[in-house]
């Protein structure tokens, strides 16, 4: 694969809280067209390392690279209007609004025009075009008038992805989509993520081992903040110290 | 909602209406009474768009309309009119330069810390003029000669004759109010509206939220800084009470009272406020007992909120949800 198709990267990424090493010298690179996934127990570091390549924390040390920039310093709005989305394990939404209006909101980030107090936000064609493709690619085009609030946790799995799509990012860092999901809702986010992997680079943090193996094309193990193994899922399933550390009794 | 809409929109016009034609039959203390409330409803509106629209909750909007409403004394020399096209804008840029640098510092803390932030720097506005010699004390400052309302030397109205200054006070309310509707409907209000709902996700999909915070709380400081300027002309007389916590808070009851989330609720919010003070400081309905006119408007007041968490601009819509229970469950008794 050509270098060009890495959209990001971390090297040596540390995070450190008082005398605990969260984050522990992680390096890894997102490629176009593939989900790398981030496994490992509760507390292993995955939510913090989401948090220090979207630029919520700040790192102790190491440097990150959106599409070949420096971003390390840039804050968090910056990173995602150069091209980055994000999920969260807590579904984060507005829930008063209607599931339209989540979209055209994430949508209006990329064409902002604060000053412009005299044009209506909803006359927008870039917002609404955006937003109603993103809300039909994750499958609530029929929902679009609801308020948010009042989708199933699903469906508000899936909005939360449809908002990460509606800004138009090229890199995707979702945190743990699947928690919480029925297995049917699950089947319907592991094939709109494998739809996405065309076209962006996708940073999976997932506990439900199934979908992980059945969807990610390189899977890194963390272990208190470190990394253990990073690899294809078939050599990271055969890795002893994997299945030591964390595996254990699956397979 | 398209009826919603028009419901808002007939409201909205019997309002300014009624508004309109009330010096018509009002006497020379009506007239007084309703515009000093027009200008708090500005001054309302301002504080609404901070509290109501973007969520931040500021106990500090009483300095903008104090320093509005000094500027406008203090700009005006002794013995001659000077014009209110000068003064006004003066008076707004004051205010907002004050409230630029209030909010740069304020808006880097949050919740409760930001309530007290906001309280602290109106404190020291406040005391800037109660104790230095640029406001002159306690006892404040008289404005001699009102400004003139002249473009290019011609007379557009005499602001010293309250009848007319009730419409010029009438018109700025009307327009600060579209303006406002106008905003929030455009990208910078819906940002707003985003940023008071999920700050996070704001940030995550690529908004810097703090400069849409500092802007929403500068065009706060301004709007209050206009009310204040108003304030000044209407009374000729300014004193640092006009800084004062006891005002700061009086306007978010204002807008509590209201309806948080409607720019109609500060509107209401204000006429609510000021009738009830009115009606309980009356002797005539409460003999000696209005000296505590103080302890009814408060009761009431915690009444109120109690009993309409949406204030009173959410009465109608509390009303239909009411109604449409009370049909669903005729409706099943019926089958």
């Amino acid at each position: 694969m050509p270098a060009s198709d890495v959209l990001m990267r971390g090297e040596r990424l540390t995070r450190r809280w008082g005398g605990l090493t969260a984050v522990d010298e992680v390096s890894l690179a997102l490629e176009r067209g593939s989900v790398h996934a981030v496994i490992g127990t509760n507390g292993a570091g995955k939510s913090t390392l989401i948090n220090l390549l979207s630029g919520e924390i700040p790192p102790s040390s190491g440097r990150v690279e959106l599409k070949g920039q420096d971003v390390t310093g840039w804050t968090q709005p910056a990173r995602a209007r150069a091209g980055l989305g994000r999920s969260y394990q807590r579904t984060t939404i507005f829930p008063q609004f209607t599931v339209f209006e989540n979209c055209r909101l994430a949508a209006q980030a990329r064409r902002q025009r604060p000053w412009a107090w005299w044009e209506r936000a909803d006359r927008c064609a870039m917002a609404t075009d955006s937003a109603r493709r993103a809300a039909g690619k994750a499958g609530l085009a029929a929902e679009s008038d609801r308020p948010a609030g009042l989708l199933s946790h699903g469906g508000k799995r899936q909005l939360e992805i449809a908002m990460c799509l509606a800004s138009d990012p090229e890199v995707l860092l979702l945190d743990e989509p699947l928690a919480g999901m029925g297995a049917e809702e699950t089947d319907r986010m592991l094939d709109l993520l494998a739809e996405l992997r065309e076209g962006h680079a996708i940073l999976l943090v997932e506990h439900d081992m199934d979908a992980v193996f059945r969807i990610a094309d390189r899977i890194t193990v963390m272990v208190n903040g470190a990394v253990i193994a990073s690899d294809v899922p078939g050599a990271v399933r055969a890795n002893a110290e994997v299945q030591a550390a964390y595996l254990g009794g699956h397979q | 909602m398209a009826t919603g809409n028009a419901r808002n929109a007939v409201a909205l016009a019997v309002a300014l209406l009624a508004l309109a034609l009330f010096p018509f039959v009002a006497g020379k203390f009506g007239i007084d009474l309703v515009t000093k409330i027009m200008i708090y409803a500005i001054f309302a509106l301002s504080l609404e768009l901070l509290v109501g629209q973007t969520g931040l909750v500021c106990f500090g909007q009483a300095a903008f309309f104090g320093i509005g409403a000094y500027v406008v004394v203090l700009m005006s020399p002794q013995y001659e009119a000077v014009s209110i096209f000068w003064l006004a804008p003066l008076a707004v840029l004051f205010a907002a330069l004050y409230a630029l640098f209030v909010g740069a510092l304020s808006l880097r803390t949050r919740g409760i810390y930001f309530i007290m932030v906001t309280l602290a720097f109106a404190q020291m506005a406040y005391y800037v003029f109660h104790d230095t010699p640029l406001g002159r004390g306690t006892d404040g400052i008289y404005l001699y000669v009102k400004p003139a309302a002249e473009l290019f030397g011609v007379a557009l109205v005499n602001l010293d004759k309250p009848v007319s200054f009730y419409y010029v006070v009438l018109g700025a309310a009307a327009l600060t109010f579209a303006f406002l509707a106008v905003l929030l409907r455009s990208r910078f209000g819906r940002a707003l509206a985003g940023i008071k709902a999920n700050e996070q996700r704001m940030r995550a999909a690529g908004f810097s939220t703090y400069a849409y915070k500092l802007a929403a709380f500068t065009l706060s400081g301004a709007i209050a800084g206009f009310a204040g300027a108003l304030f000044a002309v209407k009374d000729g007389f300014v004193n640092p009470e006009l800084l004062a916590w006891h005002l700061s808070g009086s306007v978010l009851v204002m807008i509590i009272l209201g309806g948080l989330g409607r720019l109609s609720g500060a509107v209401i919010g204000a006429f609510a406020y000021a009738l009830l003070q009115e009606f309980f400081q009356s002797s005539a309905i409460f003999g000696v007992f209005s000296k505590h006119w103080l302890l009814g408007l408060g009761l009431t007041i915690i009444a109120m909120v109690a009993l309409l968490p949406e204030g009173l601009a959410g009465l109608p819509a509390e009303w239909q949800r009411r109604m449409a229970r009370k049909s669903a469950r005729t409706e099943r008794a019926g089958v």
